[in-house]
């Protein structure tokens, strides 16, 4: 059957049919996107100063502890943490993230340093960020201009590179991405700071990145594809997918083995920013496949019948 | 027919690259800064003047020539200072050094003032020569301050007037002493008492000869990181890219055979351009940016997937190993531009929107895509080719195509 002029990319099989089944995944991602809405709606994300006014703490003590024992030190030069105020973090939870209201001066982060290491010998010293009000307004700001604008470019790009219809259908499986991770961190109360829009900024290149090489192999089979109904779109974009199932794979493992290996030997201070990136890569390969190319599938239907042939795509004889 | 010339090209090529990165990779590797989050250090951002205050250029200029002046006392080699906007300055320190007390110089103000009973400023200190010093009262022992006056006629003549009178001397808006004036004073040499301890007198003392600030600073974000912290975090992150960068490797040699090898050595080369293009600009390295680094070495490992997907999918439509390295680099060459220029926008608004890390993190990013395309592309696809048209290893399995699909 030559369903689309000659045979490219040799005789695939079709394992399992995505497509039909489209309405499963949206239902599954809608799910999920719903609720991570409820969660971040009645939660909110636990910001860090980067986003908020105050002071952050971060304590590498090299030790195990009870968070009674840190707000004790704090307590005693005068610091009173809030009642939620003490995390731990780290891979063995030697971490301690003191989260303050107020932002501390030169003389009572020397004071604090002090009383720390007086309590906790094997303590590496602290990292203290103390952020303004102005500040933290100011970046929180700035970074979901970066979100919204880093869309828009890509949109622009993938509509005059391909056609419209995939450059929505892309933009929504990676938006899809960014809040699944959004929502897993409202939901396990993880903190949000700078690093986390710089992972959050790289799932949207990943995504995106990721979706385009399906999209470009959907392009590819279309060139002189006669499309007569709904199942032979939905069979070619099939074949599109397990085509380059093998490279979908592939690649997001090789991804994830950096990630994995930074988020278990990567040091305390890009411990969330890994977790980020491996909730937002396994997400984002999922996307590619089961939710950006049905949702064009889904789009690309309307106009069967009054099709207009597929676009030319001049860069290949 | 084996061309052995191509082949002995294909060696020439491993040679090269591993050679010059065995060699100049760690001395270049050394070359590159690293950030405060690898190396300690402090971040401070400050608002010139109070709120609603108009600062001039020239209040920003002189407000950094002052923060220098404090900042050369502490002995910190290459301190950052950056104007940000109007109104604001952030210092970055790296390194070693007291950062409770930098943190101090930096922060706090000597605003010395010597007043009339009416109130009247008469002095400031601006007024006096930097070198105030320490002394021990000659009579009670107690901790003073000596400092001399640059015009000697400025403080006669406060003296003269004030006679018999008393003249209070403040602090940063404290009252620290009051005295009553005994005789007129003519050689400009004057003595601040009053110092709660020995500490407060040096500080003082540090403060009045680093030069007053002239607008006062308030204090937006800070930033300090503990120097083990910082080594730490180093070591296990390169660490952590070192396990990558192996388990990567053994994947793609698994995965792809023969081109997996090339792709190795194509990703050592870009290891080593990416050390270069980091020390030689220079690029300060943090925490986020070698993360984006190791992401940046996934992408660049995905460029060599697609192309061997290709060639694989060309052997099994049944072309020679040749035509379906040339077919497959081809076909794939497109795809790799548009995902990597998709990222390379997403970079682009990283480093025009963002700040601090998310900016490291983008330039990182930026700087790998560019240097993936050099080396996982251009160099990769010239070892392949010439590795084929070398016919040494004419066997489509060892490109990835199954041994019984194949009937050659």
């Amino acid at each position: 059957m030559a369903l689309w002029g000659e045979a490219k990319g040799g005789d695939v099989v079709i394992r399992f049919a995505i497509i039909q089944r489209r309405k499963w995944f949206f239902l599954l991602s809608g799910s999920i996107t719903l609720a991570g809405l409820i969660v971040v709606l009645l939660f909110g994300l636990n910001l860090g100063t980067d986003f908020k006014h105050g002071a952050r703490v971060q304590i590498e003590l090299n030790q195990p502890f009870q968070a009674q024992q840190v707000r004790q030190v704090f307590q005693s030069v005068d610091l009173p943490v809030g009642p939620s105020g003490i995390t731990a973090g780290g891979k063995n939870n030697e971490l301690a993230i003191v989260m303050l209201g107020e932002t501390l001066s030169s003389h009572q982060q020397d004071v604090l340093q002090a009383a720390i290491k007086v309590a906790f010998p094997h303590s590496q010293g602290a990292e203290v960020e103390s952020v303004s009000p102005v500040i933290a307004q100011e970046q929180s700001q700035s970074a979901i201009w970066a979100v919204i604008l880093a869309s828009l470019g890509i949109m622009a790009y993938v509509a005059v590179r391909f056609e419209f219809r995939f450059a929505v259908a892309g933009i929504v499986a990676l938006l899809h991405d960014a809040f699944i991770v959004i929502s897993v961190f409202a939901l396990l109360r993880i903190e949000v700071d700078l690093p986390f829009i710089a992972a959050v900024l790289t799932i949207v290149g990943y995504s995106i990145n990721d979706t385009i090489v399906i999209f470009d192999r959907i392009r590819e089979n279309l060139k002189g594809a006669k499309l007569s109904s709904l199942a032979d779109l939905e069979h070619l974009v099939d074949h599109s997918l397990w085509q380059t199932m093998a490279r979908s794979i592939n690649t997001v493992m090789t991804v994830l083995f950096a990630a994995l290996t930074l988020y278990f030997f990567g040091g305390d201070p890009i411990h969330n920013f890994c977790f980020a990136l491996l909730v937002g890569l396994i997400s984002g390969a999922y996307s590619s496949i089961f939710i950006a190319s049905p949702i064009w599938v889904a789009w690309r239907a309307r106009s069967i019948g009054k099709v207009k042939p597929a676009r030319p795509d001049p860069s290949v004889v | 027919m084996i061309r052995w010339g191509r082949f002995t090209t294909f060696l020439i090529i491993v040679v090269i690259v591993f050679a010059v990165t065995i060699s100049a990779a760690p001395r270049l590797f050394s070359k590159i800064p690293l950030g405060l989050d690898l190396q300690g250090g402090i971040d401070v951002l400050y608002q010139i003047g109070d709120n609603g205050q108009t600062i001039t250029a020239s209040d920003v200029t002189a407000t950094v020539a002052a923060l220098e002046n404090r900042i050369n006392k502490l002995g910190v080699s290459e301190p950052d200072i950056e104007v940000v906007g109007a109104n604001r300055v952030r210092v970055e320190l790296a390194g070693k050094f007291n950062q409770a007390q930098a943190m101090q110089l930096l922060t706090e103000e000597a605003n010395l003032q010597f007043r009339a009973p009416n109130g009247q400023v008469l002095a400031t200190g601006q007024d006096i020569e930097p070198n105030a010093a320490y002394e021990a009262d000659p009579q009670l022992g107690s901790p003073d301050v000596s400092i001399t006056f640059k015009n000697p006629a400025l403080f006669q003549q406060i003296t003269t007037t004030y006679l018999n009178k008393v003249i209070t001397t403040w602090l940063n808006g404290k009252e620290i002493n009051a005295a009553t004036v005994n005789s007129v004073i003519s050689g400009g040499n004057a003595v601040i008492t009053g110092m709660p301890s020995i500490a407060a007198a040096e500080q003082l003392a540090k403060l009045l000869n680093a030069g007053a600030l002239p607008e006062p600073l308030h204090t937006l974000s800070s930033t300090t990181v503990g120097p083990t912290l910082g080594q730490a975090a180093l070591q296990e992150t390169m660490f952590a890219g070192a396990v990558a960068i192996g388990l990567i490797f053994i994947f793609m040699i698994l995965m792809y055979r023969l081109p997996g090898v090339v792709a190795i050595v194509s990703l050592v080369a870009y290891s080593m351009v990416l050390d270069a293009v980091f020390a030689g600009f220079p690029v300060t390295l943090t925490l986020t940016g070698m993360a984006a680094l190791v992401l940046g070495i996934g992408m660049a490992v995905d460029a060599n997937i697609i192309t061997y997907e290709r060639v694989k999918d060309e052997l099994r439509n049944g072309k020679s190993v040749q035509s379906a390295v040339i077919a497959g680099q081809r076909k794939a060459l497109r795809t790799i531009l548009d995902s990597n220029v998709t990222t390379f926008i997403a970079g682009l608004v990283m480093y025009a929107y963002g700040s601090g890390d998310v900016r490291g993190f983008a330039v990182a990013l930026l700087s790998s895509i560019v240097v993936s395309l050099l080396t996982a592309v251009l160099l990769s696809r010239s070892m392949l080719l010439l590795l084929t048209k070398s016919n040494v290893f004419r066997n489509p399995w060892l490109y990835g195509a199954k041994r019984k699909a194949v009937t050659s």
